[in-house]
């Protein structure tokens, strides 16, 4: 019962970790919610017996990927705008 | 015309989809009586002829071996496109488009973390055969120790020449090994050496080479995307 319970929560942390990543206007925060999926998703893989997969996901998704969001925002822009999206190199 | 044309497709596409899935059993036994599930001879197999703890490792590596070298193949290309999108003209040597001031904090901890981690990614490839994680698993974890040097030291640097060679040899290995498997008389990635006990560490034949072999090959490769991206 408890283990049920436990991953409902997970899922609905999961949940609202996408909603906040969708709507959030500054990439960074969005960019880390979405870490946070997938740690929370490595988490759930390994509470449901497929270890090999949890050390993929907490490899792949946690840590390259953020990181190299993180760059692209660090080299592009961090704030997402109404209209449209514009790049460094256009502003100057 | 045309609409009709089109209509009449999805018509012919649509019936045969549908009675494909009228012929299927959902719930009931896939398999002619008598006969055993493919679960249950890869079960049996990996344990009895192949000596492998780890059944995950058994079924990718040695029952469908050939599926992983399509997919290191493709990683392998996707790697050789991020390069040649991001290709320019280096600056000069040492020098970085991305820079990043680290403290004496992340520099000093850095420092302290990266041969653990380089030494963790090993033990996880290494021990692919025996327990979870793999070549892949081991791969990606030394990828982020090097990206850890690579963000704390600005003047850190792997050699793009000793990555590409890493990543053509364990490449090399990778198919000669099943090469040999062929040339032993067998099937493409078969099984030709000794299995010894199961649950030791020279155990399984091919299947620890095949995943230190790959895991080298997804370090270099992984290494190479961050320095692509970072330079």
């Amino acid at each position: 019962m408890i283990y049920f319970i436990l991953i409902i929560f997970l899922l609905l942390l999961m949940i609202g970790a996408a909603i906040y990543a969708v709507n959030q206007k500054d990439l960074l925060y969005a960019v880390i919610a979405t870490g946070i999926i997938s740690l929370i998703l490595s988490i759930l893989f390994y509470l449901l017996q497929a270890p090999d997969v949890a050390l993929t996901e907490a490899a792949i998704g946690v840590a390259l990927t953020t990181i190299i969001f993180i760059i692209t925002i660090r080299n592009t822009v961090r704030y997402e705008e109404e209209e449209k999206t514009k790049f460094k190199s256009e502003v100057k | 015309m045309k609409k009709v044309l089109i209509i009449l497709l999805l018509a012919v596409v649509g019936y045969f989809t549908a009675s494909t899935f009228f012929d299927i059993g959902f719930g009931q036994q896939p398999f002619v009586e008598g006969v055993k599930p493919v679960k249950d001879v890869y079960l049996d197999k990996t344990v009895s002829t192949l000596k492998v703890a780890n059944t995950v490792t058994s079924i990718v590596v040695n029952f469908r071996g050939f599926d992983t070298l399509g997919e290191v193949t493709v990683l392998f290309l996707a790697v050789t496109a991020l390069g040649s999108i991001l290709y320019k003209k280096r600056h000069q040597v040492g020098e970085r488009s991305v820079l990043f001031s680290a403290s004496k904090i992340v520099t000093s901890g850095s420092k302290l973390l990266f041969p653990a981690i380089v030494l963790l990614g090993a033990y996880v490839f290494i021990h692919g055969h025996l327990s979870p994680g793999g070549g892949f698993q081991g791969g990606v974890i030394i990828a982020t120790g090097f990206l850890l040097m690579l963000l704390a030291y600005e003047n850190f640097s792997v050699g793009h020449t000793g990555l590409s060679i890493i990543e053509s040899l364990a490449g090399i290995t990778f198919a000669g090994v099943g090469l040999l498997g062929m040339i032993n008389g067998g099937t493409f990635l078969e099984n030709f050496l000794p299995t010894g006990v199961l649950n030791d560490l020279f155990s399984g034949g091919v299947i620890p080479i095949i995943y230190i072999a790959v895991g080298f090959k997804v370090t270099a490769e992984l290494t190479g995307v961050i320095y692509t991206v970072l330079h």
